[in-house]
């Protein structure tokens, strides 16, 4: 490949996967509202478009239009760069997730993401750590009461729930030997017996504790319901981005959702077989159907996502550091020690 | 060519965030320029093939210890520094005694050291590599530097839950 078709090929993924990624975060913030609306006994947004559908269309206009208020009491430098930092680590993630195996087209063949890294698991964490630092500035520099203890809650909360969360990703990297999640999802194809798939939730030894302990760090490293005390309303106002308006505000709001994408395909790719499903038909086909079931999962998550939220209430902050300490990090400890038991009798 | 300039960039951001540290007067702004200190050395290990120490870098250095140093300054919500006649003194002797400093260091590494200067890659970064140096090599320096960081989190959890104890005897009593 020369280097122009590779810059050309490499802006197309770029484009595809940063809309298609906007797109998903607009449309869940619909789904969610439309999903939460049907829990609740309402209908959610109906007016704009069929089924509300063109609502994300209304809401991202109204946010550009509004008037963008600074207050007078804020540290400016850090208060605008801190929904900045929030938003480029959450969008960031998307150029490393795989979303299926390789395309050939006129001669030239790609991955299906935006660049290929070895050590792609990692580098995924690290931008979610940094992640951290738009929402304690954030917190810090509106210069509030309100801001400040949902910025403290929030900096504590991601900082001891990383730690499950990593340490619940071991057990897949001993059994995938890669921090490249292709080979992570290449090493779950296949099926035992014919029938049940090679995902590494049934794999022996299984992940299924790995991935609760995943799924519930990860849902309180996205700040969501029930570990969304960084933006309790009932005591805190909003929390960390009280004091932010307009497109400001809708950039937390965008790297939150992002961010819970981005949480919903790493739990696709590392637990339940990334885009392995069943391939057949004619060759176009062959090629988008792994990216479908892909698709599915993640919707599958983010449905999980909304369907949690509106069903479970909001822990006191002292149960959500007792139940990340005491509870999460010795069962992720266990369930690495167990993995790493297992394989390596076995080897 | 493009690895010198990338290099160039993360050393320049990397000096210019360690100045912009002892620069600044409010604590939180130094806290950030060590994170970006700590962001370009994890490029420069990057550039020199080494992914897996780079990535550590950055999630544990940038994402988790500088977050702490972050939160403390939050939580105590430390004022601006104060300058007084001790610090001018710290500045006619700091200048002059980091300049030696740095050049003792630079002629030592790069005259007087017995190791001897590679190609960038030539040494192998990857975390099979460094899992293995870690668990053969060097395990019992690791063993022992895991039980020296166990012994500060329990001296840490001891200071921390002091005056809680003896508010409680205190009511027994």
């Amino acid at each position: 490949m020369s280097i122009t078709q590779f810059i050309l090929v490499s802006v197309v993924k770029i484009v595809l996967a940063t809309g298609a990624l906007l797109t998903a975060v607009a449309y869940t913030v619909w789904l969610e509202r439309k999903v939460v609306g049907h829990i609740q006994n309402r209908w959610g947004p109906t007016r704009v478009g069929p089924f509300g559908l063109l609502q994300p269309l209304a809401d991202g206009l109204k946010f550009i239009f509004k008037e963008d208020l600074t207050p007078p009491h804020v540290y400016k430098p850090l208060y605008i760069a801190a929904p900045v930092i929030a938003l480029i680590c959450a969008l960031t993630s998307i150029a490393l997730i795989p979303v299926g195996g390789w395309v050939h087209v006129a001669g030239l063949s790609t991955p299906l993401e935006i660049t290929e890294v070895n050590i792609g698991l990692l580098v995924i964490l690290g931008l979610a750590s940094l992640g951290v630092y738009g929402v304690a500035l954030a917190g810090w520099s509106s210069n509030s009461k309100y801001s400040l203890l949902g910025g403290l809650r929030a900096s504590a909360q991601m900082v001891s729930y990383e730690i499950a969360l990593g340490l619940s990703l071991v057990g897949v990297l001993i059994l995938a030997g890669s921090f490249n999640l292709r080979e992570i999802v290449d090493a779950q194809s296949g099926t035992f017996w014919g029938f049940i798939p090679r995902w590494n939730i049934f794999r022996c030894p299984p992940q299924i504790v790995g991935f609760l302990v995943y799924l519930t760090a990860a849902y309180a490293e996205t700040n969501r319901i029930p570990f969304d005390l960084p933006e309790a309303e009932t005591e805190l106002v909003a929390g960390y981005h009280t004091e932010y308006s307009s497109m400001k505000f809708a950039m937390f709001f965008m790297a939150e959702y992002a961010n819970m994408i981005t949480v919903a395909c790493l739990a696709s790719l590392l637990f339940l077989g990334g885009w392995h499903g069943p391939v057949a038909g004619p060759a176009i086909v062959q090629a988008v159907l792994p990216v479908f079931w892909f698709g599915l999962r993640v919707f599958a998550f983010l449905f999980l996502y909304i369907w949690i939220r509106g069903t479970l209430p909001r822990f006191r902050y002292d149960q959500l550091m007792a139940f990340g300490w005491k509870f999460l990090l010795p069962v992720a400890t266990a369930n690495l020690i167990i993995t790493a038991l297992i394989v390596a009798l076995r080897s | 060519m493009l690895h010198l300039l990338l290099f160039l960039v993360f050393g320049f951001a990397c000096v210019a965030g360690a100045v912009n540290l002892l620069v600044q007067r409010h604590p939180i702004n130094s806290a950030l320029s060590l994170v970006l200190v700590m962001g370009s050395l994890a490029g420069e290990y990057l550039l020199l093939g080494a992914e897996f120490v780079a990535a550590i870098q950055v999630i544990v250095y940038a994402g988790a210890i500088m977050v702490l140093f972050v939160f403390v300054i939050m939580l105590l919500n430390a004022g601006e520094e104060e300058r007084t006649p001790g610090s001018r003194v710290a500045l006619v002797l700091g200048l002059p005694g980091m300049l030696i400093g740095s050049v003792l260091v630079a002629w030592l590494l790069l005259d007087r050291s017995p190791t001897r200067a590679v190609a960038a890659g030539a040494l192998k970064g990857d975390p099979q590599t460094i899992g293995w140096l870690l668990f053969h090599n060097y395990l019992l320096p690791f063993e022992v530097t895991s039980i020296l960081v166990l012994i500060a989190i329990m001296g840490a959890v001891v200071l921390a839950s002091q005056p809680r104890m003896d508010a409680s005897t205190k009511k027994e009593g």
